[in-house]
This record gives structure tokens, sequence and C-alpha cells, in this order.
């Protein structure tokens, strides 16, 4: 640039001195944390395309046993077995029974254990975890051998004896998941608040007087958000497809109520005459596992702490 | 300058120490025997470097550690011998601020939660007068209402150490730990901050330990300086007695090291560059932990822990090599 | 004049970032001559360390990436060379030294062989001569027992030490520039004098030319010829050392100068801060970027960047307004010499004694 170009008249040397409000002024835009992790999300291709998919499922699992004119436990005897058409979108099943609509119900119960299993195990999970390493000492101790415990025997025989003790259905599901299923999310959570616990500004609330309690809640807690959602997103494909193999060996939900997995079950044993009964439900358990696994990727880059406020 | 004498005592430590197990056998002595009065309204600047324990015994003061030896005595009272009440008070009379201003802020607090929760915990104004008070603060440490709902990472690193000082201030204070409040500052925001703290301390007669391992900065803002090194104090003096008339050979090494910003100056001056490093605070040796890297070593420097004495009133050192002058 | 050995020409560096692109250095250029100091000193953010990290392609790209300029060393324009000609000039050419050794060495692997692996894939050099040119670079960078450290792992040495180690290998290649960004910045004062004083001998001995990044006045009195003051992503500054210190010419400077705690700061004397903070390069001013925290600004000065004018017809550069021969004149506070009030108060000492 010349400045020989632009026009230099005295009148511009006119003292004006320093510009106080300028100074301080902020320029850039206020951004949340998690504002700017919708937008890291949104430009991760693979992660987004998993988020659209997911809400899909989630919104077809809602409405369409709805809007079918099919119940998912009717049957029709004239109707068996057959292949995809105009009046069956994914055919029918051996007694007849409309696939569509008994996939989308048992999205219903797939998706809500996982959900549920994985958030459960994450709340007890987080706080167990969090007053273990920041009080540390003997609770600790004690909770991290049980933690060992836990470890040590393998949880898919947890998993089948409390079934095969409280019976099939969704909420013995749950409680058999959540028993094993804590102890991870408990680790990573201690892991996480024995780091930040030392941070100068959770010393500072310590200065201020801030009760324990406080401390963890407001200050510890809202710092591993981040990971937390990651970890629960990360946990909940692990819970479906423990579902899956539990209905699949007959421990999980039991028939005529659907889920993928009673779905994927029943499907085997005709693979040979109508292989799409095991294909679509197979379909619909890959993509779902596959899609949040995407997605825990997309939001650990999304929501690190470590990538943010360093530059 | 100030006369201490007849001042009040705010803060003093008797015989401190601060003791890390890291396993069986390697004990880390970060704070060994340490014993100093701060006066009320006074600033005593602790200066060392790192790994000398002067952050560790800012921490022991404020009770985020539990010392293993001696007492630390608030306004006459013990501080770990302090009932829930007391306790309370404590945790408004005493303040503060920290090294990292990155780390300082809870980063999902917006600012006016972070200055606000101290006076939230204490009660000090009801839940509407809030936001003003947040905001007489904010102008006091010269930031404004605009930056209240703003987040700590939209800041720079001057402006949160601000927020930083506006929280301490919150409770309403009598004394304040300074843990090196400027060393990861730029240099044209170092005195911005520098004479923030010391309006704030005319304004609000404030009693301030002010830790940093830059004497420059420790002699500008400091009444008295105290000088560690290795877990121990080895020199205390009046911040002018220190500068003109160092005793212990640590301090004027120290002294010498500062660079200068006078180039033919610097081209002139012949520095004490002393071998070797700090040796590490790990099981040290129960004598003159400066010994190792000193010019003027003997054999008793090795053997034995040379204590403070005083070479004028208001100067201590702990040196043999000064001692031996001065026993009566 | 000493030879050219590197020069930079209009260099403009930016990031692209989620809001927006950050323009860290603006059309920056200097020289670096053979066997010089130049020192850079700026406040972070001012672009110092990115304007380095460019000479060695050091900064992550994307998302950063050249926006216009030149690098020319030995006739090549470093802009123009891909990743893999990069790594023939990184440590051997140009050599660097960072602020934190304790990142930038790596901690899987003994101290010595992270000093031959300079020579690795160079021909001319047998492994027996990479050992001997190690364990020499050892002892001149004042290790004891060269021999010992040689087989010991970054992680059993001090911080000061592995500062040495680090020196070493950006020496053992007798590269001909050495970029040394904040060298002493993480280390204690006793520590940092005896890096520094290693650091001037070696670089008197090699006859190297060295990049010195600091944000420390002293350590540029110390160590300097010549001088870089950056602000806001451009070099408003540029001379001697001397010139710099004594006849400071731009108001950034000057205050900068004015704001440091010296040993001779009185208690009651007040400092002088530059206040409010540096320029966001998010969205940069289009005229000085110092304007707003200037006490001398101008109209102009909000709107048109001022060009680098010659201060004195010597080899002293400012970027301000205030050489303007329509603005008014500023008399500039810069460091008054310890040594110029020695030699004045000796001679109206004698002149005192002369008289009795």
């Amino acid at each position: 640039m010349n400045i020989n170009d632009k026009k230099i008249t005295p009148e511009l040397f006119r003292h004006v001195g320093k510009d106080i409000e300028e100074m301080e002024s902020i320029s850039r835009p206020s951004i949340t944390f998690w504002k700017e992790g919708w937008l890291r999300i949104r430009t991760d291709k693979a992660a987004f395309l998993a988020l659209i998919i997911l809400t899909l499922y989630v919104l077809l699992a809602i409405f369409a046993p709805m809007l079918s004119r099919y119940a998912f436990d009717q049957q029709d005897a004239y109707a068996m077995r057959q292949s995809f058409s105009a009046d069956h979108w994914f055919g029918t099943d051996s007694l007849g029974r409309d696939l569509w609509v008994r996939i989308w119900v048992g999205a219903r119960v797939s998706l809500s254990i996982g959900f549920i299993a994985a958030l459960i195990n994450s709340v007890i999970g987080t706080v167990l975890g969090g007053f273990s390493g920041y009080i540390g000492g003997k609770f600790d101790m004690i909770l991290m051998r049980i933690i060992d415990v836990i470890y040590g025997i393998p949880s898919m025989i947890v998993n089948i004896l409390v079934m095969v003790v409280l019976g099939p259905g969704m909420e013995s599901l749950i409680v058999a998941m959540v028993i094993t299923g804590w102890a991870g999310t408990c680790r990573f959570s201690r892991g996480e608040v024995y780091r930040l616990k030392e941070q100068e500004f959770v010393l500072a609330a310590r200065v201020l007087g801030q009760s324990t309690f406080m401390i963890i809640v407001r200050e510890i807690i809202p710092n591993i958000m981040g990971l937390l959602v990651t970890n629960l997103t990360m946990a909940i494909p692990s819970a479906i497809f423990r579902e899956a193999f539990l209905s699949y060996i007959g421990l999980g939900i039991s028939p005529p109520d659907a889920s993928w997995g009673v779905l994927a079950k029943e499907g085997t044993a005709l693979m040979q005459v109508a292989p799409h009964l095991l294909y679509v439900p197979a379909f619909f358990i890959a993509t779902t596992v596959l899609a949040f696994n995407q997605l825990g990727n997309g939001l650990r880059d999304a929501l690190d702490p470590r990538l943010r406020g360093t530059d | 300058m100030r006369n201490n004498v007849d001042q009040k005592v705010m803060l003093e430590l008797d015989d401190v120490s601060q003791y890390f197990q890291l396993s069986r056998h390697k004990i880390l002595k970060a704070v060994d025997h340490v014993s100093f009065k701060i006066h009320e309204g006074e600033t005593v600047g602790l200066v060392g470097e790192s790994g000398c324990g002067k952050t560790t015994t800012g921490r022991s003061i404020l009770k985020l550690y539990t010392p293993n030896t001696g007492n630390i005595y608030f306004k006459g009272k013990d501080v770990f011998s302090f009932n829930s009440e007391e306790e309370k008070r404590y945790r408004k009379e005493a303040q503060m601020i920290f090294q990292n201003p990155h780390a300082s802020l809870n980063p999902r607090m917006t600012v006016r939660e972070i200055v606000g929760t101290g006076m939230k915990i204490h009660d000090l104004v009801k839940p509407k007068e809030m936001d003003a008070k947040v905001e007489a603060l904010l102008r006091q440490v010269g930031l404004n209402k605009d930056h209240m709902s703003r987040f700590p990472h939209e800041f720079s690193g001057g402006q949160k150490q601000r927020i930083g000082i506006a929280r301490a201030l919150s409770v309403d204070p009598d004394f304040i730990v300074c843990d090196e409040p400027i060393s990861a500052l730029d240099v044209s925001i170092q005195a911005q901050v520098l004479n923030m703290l010391k309006d704030l301390q005319d304004t609000r007669g404030l009693t301030y330990l002010f830790i940093a391992h830059d004497l420059s900065v420790v002699k500008y803002i400091s009444d008295r300086i105290i000088v560690m090194y290795l877990g121990t104090i080895v020199e205390e003096a009046t911040a002018e007695e220190l500068y003109r008339n160092p005793q212990h050979p640590y301090t004027k090494v120290l002294l010498s090291s500062i660079p200068v910003a006078d180039p033919k100056q610097a081209r002139k001056k012949e520095r004490l560059v002393v071998k070797g490093e700090v040796t590490s605070p790990i099981n040290p040796p129960d004598s003159c932990r400066f010994a190792g890297r000193c010019p003027n070593a003997e054999k008793r420097c090795f053997e034995e822990m040379p204590s403070l004495c005083d070479v004028s009133p208001e100067h201590r050192v702990a040196c043999f090599m000064i001692e031996q002058y001065f026993r009566p | 004049m000493p030879e050219v050995v590197l020069e930079v020409n209009n260099l403009e560096f930016s990031f692209r970032t989620y809001g927006g692109v950050v323009k860290a250095v603006r059309d920056v250029s200097f020289e670096v001559r053979q066997g010089e100091i130049l020192g850079i000193v700026g406040e972070s953010g001012c672009g110092k360390s990115v304007t380095v990290q460019s000479i060695l392609r050091l900064n992550p790209e994307p998302p950063g990436f050249f926006a216009g300029g030149s690098i020319i060393y030995k006739g090549q324009d470093i802009v123009k060379k891909s990743e893999r000609e990069m790594r023939s000039i990184r440590g051997i050419e140009i050599g660097f030294i960072f602020q934190d050794p304790m990142t930038s060495l790596n901690p899987t692997m003994r101290v010595g062989k992270q000093i031959e692996e300079v020579f690795v894939g160079r021909k001319a050099v047998s492994s027996s001569e990479a050992k001997k040119k190690a364990l020499d670079i050892l002892e001149l960078v004042g290790i004891n027992e060269p021999e010992k450290r040689y087989r010991q792992y970054p992680h059993e040495l001090s911080g000061g030490m592995k500062q040495r180690i680090m020196i070493a290998i950006a020496l053992v290649g007798h590269p001909g520039i050495i970029i040394a960004d904040e060298p002493t910045t993480s280390l204690d004062v006793t520590i940092e004098a005896q890096i520094l004083e290693i650091l001037k001998d070696l670089q008197q001995k090699f006859m190297t030319s060295i990049i010195l990044i600091t944000h420390d006045l002293g350590v540029i009195a110390k160590m300097c010829d010549r001088v870089l003051v950056m602000y806001g992503g451009k070099i408003i500054e540029e001379g001697d050392v001397d010139d710099i210190f004594y006849n400071t010419a731009h108001p950034y400077t000057s205050g900068l100068i004015q704001s440091i705690a010296t040993l001779d700061t009185n208690k009651d004397e007040e400092l002088i801060p530059i206040e409010g903070t540096p320029p966001d390069l998010f969205s940069p001013p289009p005229g000085c970027p110092f304007a707003a925290r200037c006490e001398y600004a101008m109209e102009i000065c909000k709107s048109i960047m001022p060009e680098s004018t010659s201060v004195t017809g010597k080899q002293h550069y400012s970027a301000c307004w205030l050489l303007h021969e329509y603005a008014p004149e500023v008399e500039l506070v810069s460091v008054k010499s310890a040594e110029d009030n020695k030699t004045l108060e000796s001679s109206s000492d004698e002149k005192a004694g002369g008289n009795v």
C-alpha cells in the first residue's frame, strides 16, 4: 500500500489520544461451549450424517407404528413370509405380521433400553466417581476395589444370571446392564475429577469457602459434561448390542413383544426360506450401532476441552 | 517507608513444614521449618526459584494443605483449630489471586457467576442487588457491564487476571495471597495489574503476601522481602536493604542474574554466574541447601543447617559465613 | 555490511478458524545478516512466533496458510517448498530451539541419539563420526561427563540441562541460522543467565546467525545486535539495539520500556502501564494496530497504517505517523543508561574535588 495515493492533510494529524472503550472491547461474537461444539459437529460429515440417521430412526420409532394400518401383533394367515411389497414395505413374518411396524416397535424397545441403561450408568458412575475422586481416602479405596471385582467377572455372565433370576422384560434388562455398566463410567469420571481438583479455579472455590458438594456440582461436573456426553453416546450402542444379544438367546424381551434382537432371532429360524426376516433387523442393529459410534467420535473431537481456548 | 514495629501482626507462620510423601522412601520437603510474620497493611514479597516452596507456603496459609509441623496464626488465632463460624469468617477475610489466569477461572461459568459466587456463599448481597455489585467490582478492575455475560475464554490474559482479582475482592478481604499474579502476563499488562494491586491496597487497606520469582517485581511492590531456597528461608529484609546490602550468596546471585534492559550496562556488567542447578527438594540433606552451588561453601556448610540470625534489625540471614561475625 | 542470509519479504500468514480468518502476520519484511543476533520482541499474539515458525514451515497448514510474500533462503523461496524438501532444511540448514525443552525432546530416545538424528540421511557422516560430533557438542554446551549424559534419557536431566541439549541439537549440524523461540522463558533466572551465556559464546565461536524471540527486554539488551519490535502482526520498529533502547522512536516501544519494573524502581514510583489489550487479529484495525492504546494517537493513525520510515538516516526504522512532517513534535521516553549516569556522576565528582 502506498501512502502517497491517499490524501494526507495536516488536519488528519489532529491529536485524539487513547480510546478507552475500544481497548477493552471484545470483537469476537460471544459463543458458548455447546454452541461451538454444534458448529464443529456440523462440519464433521460422518458425525453429522450419523446424527441425521439417528434422528430419523427415533422419529420413525415414535410415529411409524401410529401411522400404519397394521398393529405390531396383528396376524394375517393369508400373508405369511411375504417379501417387500407396497402393502407390507418390509414384508411379513411367519405369522403374517407386518415387519415395518414390528421393526419400529422393536426400535422403541431397543433404543429406549440403550438410552435408559446408558443414562443410569452415567448418572451413578459420575456421582460415585466424582465424590470418590474428589474426596479420596477410604471411600475411594473401597470403591475402586469393588470396581476391580466387577471388572474381574465377565459381564456377560452377570447379565445372564440377572436375567435368569429376574425373568425376561425391559426392566430386568436395564437392571442387568446397570449392574455391570456403571463401573466404567465411574472409573472414567474419577480420573477426570482427579485431574480437575488441583486446577486453580477449584482451589479458588475452596478459598471462597464453597462446600464440597457445591464444588463438585458447580465447578467440576460442568467441566466433564462434554466428555460425559461423549462417553454416553459411546455407551448406548453397546447397550443396544447387549440387549439384542440377550433377546437373541431368549433371555431378553419375549415375543410377541418385539425388539431388534427378538426380530433377528425369529429371522434366523427362517433364514433359508425368508432371509429378509434376518437381514432387515440386522441392518438396523448394524446401522444404529455404527451411527452412534460415529457420532461419539465426532462429539469427542467437537467437545474436547484441550482443543478449546488454547489459541 | 512504613514502620512495622508498632503495627499489629496479621499473619504469623511458626515453624511450618509441608512434606509430601511421594513413595515409601521419597519425601518431598516443599516447605521446611519456615517462620515469618506479616503485619497489617504491609506487603511481604516471597521470592525464589521453582521448587523453593513459595507457592506451597501460600497455599498452606489458606489451608489448601495441612502442614506437617508448626502453626499458622491469623489475627492471633490458630487457623487449624477454627470452629465452623471462624472458618467461614477466615474464608471471607483471607483470599488468593492465582498464577495462571487461564486455569483459575471456571471455563463453564460466566463472569457474573465467577465474581458473584463468593458474595452468594457469604450472603453479602441480596440476589436483586447482585448484578449491580458485580458491575461495580468489574469497574474497579477496569472492565464493564458488557463483560458480565461472557465466558473466560473470550478474554485476554490480563483481563482474565483482573476478573480473578475481582473475584478475590468480592468478599471484601483483609489479606490476599498473590501467587505469582503477573508471571503469566505480557510485559505491558504486568504494570497494569501491579498498579491495580497497589491502588487497591491503598483504598482498601489490604495486606499482601506477594509470591513471585522475579526479584525486580517483588522489590517494586514489597515493603519486606523473604528469599526462599529449597524450602527454607535464606534471607529476610526490607526491600531497600535487601537490594542495597544483600548478605546471602544466593540472594547476590539472584540479584545479579536479572537481565537489565540497558544494553550498555549489559555489555559491561560482570555477572555472578553460579554453577549447577537447583537440586531436588526430594530427600534434601540436613545441611545448608545452597552449599552445593555456593562459591564460598566450607566444610561446615555441608554438615549443619544454618539458622536465621539478625545482621541488623529487620534483616535476617541464614548463612554460616555471616553468623560468625555477628555472634554475641 | 555482512552478507544477508535470510530475507523475508511482505510475509502474510493467516489461520482459518471457526470464527473467521485470523491474520497473524501482516506484511512483514526483514533480513537476517551473517553472524548477527536478531532479536524479535513483542507480546503474545503479536505474531513473532508465527513469523519465525513460518520460516521453518512449522505452523500447522491447514488451518494456517500463506496469504502472500516470500522467504528467501540461499536464493530459494521457502514458501514454495514441499514438506519433504523442508525436512532437509530443518535442523540442518536452519536449527531451532524452542521454549519448552520438556516437550521438544523425545522422551523415549537417548540424548546422544537425538543429537545424532540430525545426521541421519546425510551420507557424508559415518556413525562413529556422528557420535564424536555429538560428544564434542555436549562438551561445548557445558555438560559435564558427556559420555554419561550421551546415554541418558531426557527425563533424567534437569530443565537447564535439557535446554543445553536443545542447543546442542540446534548447533551440531553447523546451521547457517538458528531460531531460538523464547529459549529461557521456562527457566529460573540463575539458569537463564547460564544458558544465555552459552548461547552467546557459541554463536560467536561458530559465527552463526540467531533469530532470538523473547518478550523480555533484558534478554534483548544482553544478547542482540539488531532488534525488531512487533505489534499486532506487524513490525513497528527496527534498528540496532542501542537505537531501540536509547533513541526509541515508536510509542509502543517507549511504553514497554516505561512499564517494566527494574531493581532501581522505587516503591513510591508509579509504573506507567500501557492500558488496554492488544487488538484482536480476527478483525485488525485498518490503521496503526497500536492506535487505540497510544497516547499520541492522531486521526490518521486510526485509518491509515504508517509506512516504515527511517528515523535518523541510519538503519533505524519506525512505522509511526509521528515521524511525518505534519505531525507534532513529541519526545518519546527511552532508556537512560546507568553507564552514562555513572560517567556523569564521576566527572562531576572530579570537578567537585578540584574545587575544594
